[in-house]
């Protein structure tokens, strides 16, 4: 028999969901291996017995907390889909300010109405068996979490940094590029995408494990930046804070 | 179902549907009828705000693009490509040829994809009498695997250029940090020919769906330029009449904080207005390319169209602008040739609009910099949010009409009307 999954969402940009939409050449031979039975964002059915929670976005009212407690009673394994769900994710940037000025920025007399609580991610309220980490997911690492679910197996995540995965792929180093990169300290399994293209590793799946901290900060210190600088890059995902506190 | 045939039916009617699906985000029907008389239509949106626009403060302009696009998983192109515009403008530079022809072939994938996902997973379902796209998957495969190939070729045309669709990585204000090969883009302009069987075979299924024949005029909004269908940029043009610069969109666009709804509700000239690609259609038909002529004619559009369920069938027709206008943008960077440009800018203070249509309608980003490029002020309009209004207008206009019928039915029907406006509703609170 399938195992039944719930796709639920909370505070975020849905692109998490719409990640597992865009496996355009695997979503038909993954709905053989799964029965997807309460998934707002793709069907009108909402069914209470999923066995896999896949649950995406932050908790930033009080209201979600709820609501993510009665998915995590009703789930067997409760998998936090993308940074948001795994780490607070960009949402955590309002936290470094007063909460009602925030709301008042935006909504100005109307704020009255809205009610907001520091973003947290899904751990800091229930139980998550499994984080499958980034902003958006992996596609691929998607598709391995979920293989290793069906056969009973714990998930596999990478252990070592996206470095690991920039050398392999050959790039130019993003130091040597004048950027401030998280690359040395963030869990690889996207493939170093950011670098490939361009870009520097925002940090966005997260501390790797055992990073390798004091090499980052002389790495940091001898491009002379700031800790302001540096707090203020490590800021965009959470992911990589402890680093920055550190 | 026009006004003049309601038959008068005094009924108590309580519609309350929680979390509309198959839409993007969080909101809910409310209708209250007594004895015949509409006493309380709305549109809830608890969807919760992430606070955007108070979040940015502080950034810098560099990183303003990777953190809106991140508004929204759908339209994260159009929130990436608003930011960079909207740093541009604030800093006076003015993007290369290259640059824009690249941003506008990527907002042709993001329009296909985005469209695809609309008109076949989550407007379908309701044509056929199902929950969702799966069962199709058995009963229609042909359609499903025509549409995920449909849908891959827009993901793709922006993983190529951008690194992926959802959150794109290269582009940056002024530029590109990865550039596609020729060959790359010769590759995907084969894969768009060769999509124009499944786009006529899309007109055609379309053609068999009949859509509630439910008609309310009111003011459209939308982007226009002489001489393009626009997308990527344009000055705002209203049905109701009148040009007015993007820069002074606050003249046009005007906000308002509603009670039950964490998205904010807009009006122009009228209560409300709508955006998107009905709009879209109607303000702008004249500019459309022939395949997409022939497929509004296929599918019997005609503007000025005041039928909101038809935003759907006006997406298809974009859906081949946007195949034929990438077809075309390829081969004039071809006939250029792909060059590595330049793309550092002068840092200064300065306030600027960025202003596109992305594929639910128009997109302003305004962002005020101090001298260092930090973000001092920003401000975020997003087209579902400035259609909610509208979209309540036509529920209350629509709901008189359907009071002799089932209560399943109307429910039905109310959810088919928010579906219609493909909602983005996470998007419209940020």
């Amino acid at each position: 028999m399938r195992p039944k999954i719930g796709v639920f969402d909370f505070t975020g940009c849905e692109g998490c969901e719409l990640q597992i939409l865009n496996l355009e050449d695997e979503i038909l031979d993954l709905l053989k291996l799964v029965e997807p039975v309460n998934w707002r964002e793709a069907m009108s059915e909402r069914g209470d017995d999923y066995q896999i929670a896949l649950v995406e976005g932050a908790i930033t009212t009080p209201h979600e907390i709820e609501r993510l407690k009665s998915i995590r009673e009703k789930a067997q394994i409760l998998v936090a889909l993308g940074a948001c769900a795994h780490l607070g994710g960009i949402n955590c940037l309002k936290n470094h300010f007063d909460q009602a000025d925030v709301v008042r920025q935006v909504y100005g007399e109307g704020a009255r109405y809205f009610e907001t609580i520091p973003a947290r991610p899904l751990s800091a309220v229930v139980k998550v068996d499994y984080a499958i980490p980034g902003c958006p997911i992996d596609k691929r690492e998607f598709l391995e979490v979920i293989k290793a679910l069906l056969i009973g197996k714990k998930p596999p995540l990478p252990s070592y940094a996206v470095c690991v995965e920039c050398k392999l792929a050959d790039n130019p180093c993003v130091f040597d590029q004048g950027m401030t990169c998280l690359g040395p300290v963030t869990r690889a399994g996207c493939g170093a995408i950011c670098p490939s293209y361009g870009n520097r590793c925002e940090g966005c799946r997260g501390l790797v494990e055992e990073p390798n901290l004091n090499g980052y900060r002389a790495v940091l210190t001898e491009r002379g930046l700031t800790t302001e600088d540096v707090l203020a890059q490590f800021r965009l995902f959470e992911g990589c804070l402890e680093v920055a506190k550190s | 179902m026009s006004a003049m045939t309601v038959r008068p039916v005094n009924r108590d009617l309580t519609v309350g549907v929680p979390y509309v699906t198959r839409v993007e985000g969080h909101g809910n029907i409310k209708v209250r009828v007594q004895n015949g008389v509409l006493e309380e239509v709305k549109f809830e949106v608890p969807e919760s705000p992430r606070f955007f626009e108070a979040m940015l403060r502080g950034r810098s302009y560099a990183e303003a693009s990777h953190i809106t696009s991140r508004v929204c998983g759908i339209c994260a192109v159009g929130h990436a490509t608003a930011s960079l515009k909207a740093s541009e403008a604030a800093l006076g530079v003015q993007p290369s040829d290259q640059t824009v022809l690249l941003r506008k072939l990527i907002f042709d994938g993001e329009i296909i994809e985005s469209h695809v996902l609309h008109f076949y997973f989550l407007v379908a379902p309701d044509a056929l009498g199902v929950g969702s796209v799966i069962p199709l998957a058995s009963t229609h495969p042909d359609v499903v695997i025509r549409a995920l190939r449909l849908k891959k070729l827009g993901n793709d045309i922006a993983g190529i250029l951008a690194g992926r669709k959802i959150h794109p990585i290269s582009m940056v204000v002024n530029g590109f940090t990865h550039l596609p090969r020729e060959s790359e883009l010769k590759e995907l302009k084969q894969r768009l020919e060769g999509a124009i069987p499944d786009l006529r075979a899309t007109v055609e299924l379309f053609q068999s769906v009949s859509l509630p024949d439910f008609q309310r005029e009111t003011e459209y909004l939308a982007l226009h330029k002489p001489g393009e269908y626009a997308f990527y940029d344009g000055d705002i043009a209203s049905s109701d009449g009148g040009i007015t610069p993007a820069a002074q969109y606050r003249r046009v666009v005007k906000e308002k904080v509603v009670p039950h709804s964490t998205a904010k509700h807009c009006w122009s000239q009228r209560d409300s207005y709508m955006v998107g690609a009905l709009a879209r259609f109607n303000v702008n038909h004249q500019q459309l390319r022939p395949l997409a002529r022939q497929a509004a004619e296929a599918l019997g559009l005609r503007a000025p169209s005041y039928n909101p369920f038809l935003n759907s069938v006006a997406q298809i027709v974009e859906t081949a602008e946007a195949i034929e206008d990438a077809i075309e943008t390829i081969d004039a960077l071809l006939t250029r040739g792909i060059r590595v440009e330049d793309s550092r800018v002068q840092v200064k203070a300065g306030l600027g609009v960025g202003a596109v249509e992305v594929p639910r309608g128009t997109l302003y980003h305004e962002y005020e910099l101090d001298e260092k490029g930090r973000i001092v002020a920003a401000n975020l309009v997003i087209p579902t949010g400035q259609n909610m209004a509208n979209l309540e207008a036509d529920m209350r206009a629509i709901v008189p009409t359907l009071l002799d019928r089932p209560q399943p039915e109307i429910e039905l029907m109310l959810e088919m009307l928010v579906r219609a406006y493909d909602p983005c509703i996470s998007c419209s609170v940020h």
